[in-house]
């Protein structure tokens, strides 16, 4: 079970509801992965079609997490996570501040300012952060539920491009690690489970995939067997070939 | 009286509250549900749409849900 804040989900795969080719794709890609927990975004509401997202997603039976994806300040996002909790009657957020649009890297500075201001509002703040153990230890400092560090840019699809630093966050946190953004396959999703992180978040990897419900399936297997590899513990790699079969009882032929 | 919707400068008659604005737009499910609003840059708590006037010049933010990441 995945426990974040007190609350137990069983799903360690979590989806970004983003960029799917409608809603339909969109509803059965969530259910093929098993996913408990999608993400959802705030913008004016003549830009978008409000109501029928969220009815099916509703009728979904999953949990919304909303982001403050698009938010470049501490200011902003805070914002709109109060904005959130007043749309979508939680007082959970994915904090995304990010620092520029080619990166999408997050601000390390305006993340831990509006971290903190949301903690001490009483938001459960799930931060999008880089891969720095430093700023992922300060963010669960100022009291996160849970850090959620990129294994690649946003929408990238590079996988996971730094597991040391993966590894190094997850050894050393009190809270959750969640692998948020970067995966572009399942074997991507099973390295993050592998290195011990308790769930991966994705959006691209799913929504553009060719066929976004087989891939979403696939996210799912993947995840779930990273998680066993990683609870079964893995075998040290070493330089040369140890063979798997005895050599005690070898005939010798003459 | 004139104010500024999502950006938009509208015509409007006063009085007008919160809720009453919400409706007119037509935004979020029956009861305004899925939808934020703020007035000059302040959340205004669902609780309070009722009450809360919005007044000449001011800017509202009317938001809802779309898909993302």
């Amino acid at each position: 079970m995945l426990e974040i804040a007190g609350r137990r989900w069983g799903s360690r795969l979590i989806v970004g509801t983003g960029g799917f080719r409608s809603l339909e794709v969109m509803d059965r890609a969530i259910a093929a992965a098993g996913a408990e927990i999608v993400t959802v975004a705030l913008r004016r509401v003549d830009v978008g079609t409000p109501g029928s997202l969220v009815e099916v997603l509703e009728r979904a039976g999953v949990f919304l997490l909303p982001n403050t994806a698009g938010c470049y300040t501490a200011h902003d996002a805070v914002l709109t996570a109060r904005m959130a909790r007043e749309a979508f009657g939680t007082d959970w957020v994915k904090l995304e501040v990010i620092g520029d649009d080619r990166t999408l890297y997050p601000d390390a500075t305006e993340l831990l300012e509006a971290a903190e201001t949301l903690v001490d509002d009483g938001f459960v703040v799930l931060p999008y952060t880089s891969d720095d153990p430093i700023l992922a230890r300060r963010l669960e400092e100022v009291g996160c539920a849970a850090v959620m560090p990129l294994g690649a840019p946003i929408g990238s699809g590079m996988g996971i491009r730094n597991p040391y630093n993966l590894a190094i966050i997850v050894e050393q946190a009190g809270v959750p690690v969640i692998c948020d953004a970067g995966v572009g396959t399942a074997s991507d999703a099973a390295i993050a489970m592998e290195l011990g992180c308790d769930g991966v978040l994705m959006a691209s990897a799913i929504a553009h995939a060719q066929d976004p419900v087989k891939m979403a399936q696939a996210m799912r297997g993947a995840v779930a067997a990273g998680r066993l590899a990683r609870e079964a513990g893995r075998i040290p790699r070493r330089m040369h070939a140890e063979a798997s079969t005895p050599e005690v009882g070898l005939p010798e032929y003459g | 009286m004139r104010i500024s919707v999502n950006g938009n400068a509208r015509e409007v008659s006063a009085p007008l509250t919160v809720a009453e604005l919400v409706r007119g737009l037509g935004a979020g499910g029956a009861d305004g549900r899925g939808v934020a609003v703020a007035v000059d840059a302040q959340v205004v708590p669902r609780s309070q749409w009722a009450q809360v006037q919005v007044t000449e010049g001011q800017r509202v933010e009317v938001l809802g849900a779309i898909q993302g990441g």
